[in-house]
């Protein structure tokens, strides 16, 4: 079969100016390019400034805490590293399939910090405490949560924290919020004042060993059998409870909390049991502002130890991210939308300080007293 | 000159189903790093499906081996030759790149990358956080680099059907070469109405 060349490679030029009918087609290619680019942009956000974003927000955890300090953690950027383990009772077998929750022996490693995203803060009397843990079981998935030691959270969802931020800021002049900016923050979070009220009317522990931290989030347990239950946990101490008292805020040492737990480890293991609390039909799961009824059953699953402490250092907690959605199959995220705005602004704050030149944690854990 | 034929019916289903997945996977991952409220579904989402393409993406490039691809038509002028080969080397080498990117930074930040429920993979790098770092970094510049090149791609396609009007296009579709290829001849639609309408070129075949 012959072919004229010169006419075959005709077809692959430009379609000239006088054949319409091409020039509509041309047109329609490109704009069909455009549009599934546009398409993208727009879920991308680029068409929409307004839509909060996992950068956005912590460029505002950035703002309200004077600008990046890099290698830190955006939030609870002060932080020491722990390690032990959890022994598991077997008590939460029948709700949850997670290989942490078998009989038996959890390796744990984890992380004290307190709230806010100043890595160099003085510990005080209004901090609040929070515990981060991973638990490895030796086969089986790997369980990461975040609790603090308040009762609840202040708002319910991501927009709600984001604006909280910036509406809780001290100003500069006055040492307290703008009452302005509090006044209309409450107003489009009716939540916050009630959940406030809750939050001060609970006494603050001493230090991080007798502290209870509380998971806020609901979430999911399926057992082996499929059955689902809503849960909410706590790590109760088992040092008896004393409260922060105004005498600790006078200590010199900047760092009192963590070296107070840093000397209590060296004399003993410190130990927490892990509470679940067993939601009822009718327990708000996607409200963490709401307490659900105290009756509520609670299952004591197994013991926390934690006997070890170590400085913030390469590899250790300090290049983990305690997301509280890294959960094995067994434990399921609820309908909390703070979950997936936690797992999110947690994301973008390790992919931000993981590129960054570290500088030294200011808790320093001395040689030889992290047992 | 060997008669035009289409892709083999598995390379064009293998073809269709990787371009909804990946196309799917740029638009979930660009999604889910701007919106905090759908992180975590997309996310869930994003990690099985994006190991799913490397594994669609590794069958792809043994079936490619074994049923090779129709040459493209004459008269394709060389720099559109250039570009047909470069775009599919890249975009081969993106859809194996961009899933194993991400599969090493979240090896190298000690994420587990579930699949479903109990199903995971292993770390396939060593935890580092400068590693994870440039990885993440990565991961995006290839993602976008591959969208981009998806749009050129998909440009190109509509080209070849709309103003070339040549084989390419009806070559990946389940529609277009079939009948062409039963009266056994060329599928190179304006030069066999111009070999009818041309008696002298008619006589030289």
């Amino acid at each position: 079969m012959a072919k004229d060349p010169a006419a075959s490679s005709q077809r692959y030029r430009l379609p000239s100016l006088s054949d319409k009918g091409a020039l509509v087609r041309l047109a329609a290619i490109g704009a069909s390019v455009l549009a599934i680019a546009v398409c993208f942009a727009f879920v991308g956000g680029w068409l929409s400034p307004g839509r909060l974003g996992e950068a956005r927000f912590i460029d505002r955890f950035e703002e309200v805490n004077g600008g990046a300090h890099p290698g830190f953690r955006r939030n609870h950027a002060k932080g020491v590293c722990i390690a032990g383990s959890f022994d598991s009772n077997g008590q939460g077998v029948r709700l949850s399939k997670a290989a942490v929750f078998a009989p038996g022996h959890v390796p744990v490693t984890g992380r004290f910090s307190l709230a806010g995203g100043q890595p160099h803060v003085a510990d005080g009397p209004t901090a609040v405490l929070a515990m981060a843990l991973r638990l490895r079981p030796p086969a089986g998935q790997e369980w990461r949560t975040a609790m603090i030691d308040i009762p609840v959270f202040l708002v319910r969802n991501g927009e709600g924290l984001y604006e909280q931020l910036l509406a809780t800021q001290p100003d500069p002049k006055t040492g307290q919020p703008d009452p302005a900016k509090m006044a209309a923050f409450t107003a489009a979070h009716p939540e916050f004042l009630p959940a406030m009220q809750l939050v001060k009317s609970t006494p603050l522990p001493s230090g991080f060993a007798n502290a209870t931290f509380n998971g806020l989030n609901a979430f999911r347990f399926v057992n082996t059998s499929g059955a689902v239950t809503p849960v909410r946990w706590s790590m109760a101490a088992s040092d008896p409870f004393t409260p922060e008292t105004p005498e600790q805020a006078k200590n010199p040492d900047k760092n009192y909390l963590f070296d107070d737990f840093i000397a209590r480890v060296a004399r003993k293991p410190v130990q927490w049991h892990l509470l679940v609390t067993i939601g009822q039909q009718g327990d708000v799961t996607s409200d963490p502002t709401l307490p659900w009824p105290a009756d509520r059953e609670r299952v004591d699953v197994g013991t926390l130890t934690i006997n070890h402490v170590e400085t913030e250092a390469p590899g250790n907690c300090r290049d983990i991210n305690f997301d509280p959605l890294v959960l094995p199959a067994g434990i399921e995220p609820s309908d909390d939308p703070i979950l997936s705005a936690r797992s999110a602004t947690y994301s973008q704050s390790f992919t931000r300080r993981e590129g960054e030149k570290k500088t030294p944690s200011a808790v320093q854990v001395p040689v030889g007293k992290g047992s | 000159m060997a008669p035009h034929r289409p892709f083999p019916v598995f390379s064009r289903i293998l073809h269709w189903t990787m371009a909804v997945l990946v196309l799917a996977m740029l638009f979930i991952g660009i999604g889910m790093v701007s919106s905090v409220s759908a992180y975590h579904q997309l996310v869930a989402i994003h990690k099985p499906l994006g190991i799913l393409v490397l594994v669609l993406v590794a069958i792809r490039l043994v079936n490619r081996l074994v049923n090779p691809p129709p040459p493209l038509p004459e008269g394709m002028p060389p720099w559109q030759r250039f570009a047909a080969l470069g775009s599919h080397v890249l975009l081969y080498v993106l859809m194996f790149a961009v899933p194993i990117v991400g599969w090493a930074m979240l090896s190298a930040a000690r994420y587990p990358v579930v699949l479903y429920g109990a199903l995971q993979l292993p770390p396939i790098m060593p935890q580092n956080p400068e590693l994870f770092a440039v990885l993440r970094e990565t991961h995006t510049v290839l993602a976008l680099l591959l969208f981009a090149t998806f749009l050129a791609h998909f440009g190109a396609a509509l080209m070849h059907a709309l103003i070339f009007r040549d084989d390419v296009f009806p070559s990946m579709t389940f529609w277009g070469l079939r009948n062409e290829r039963a009266d056994g001849t060329s599928g190179d639609r304006d030069a066999r109405a111009q070999v009818a309408a041309t008696p002298a070129l008619a006589k030289s075949e």
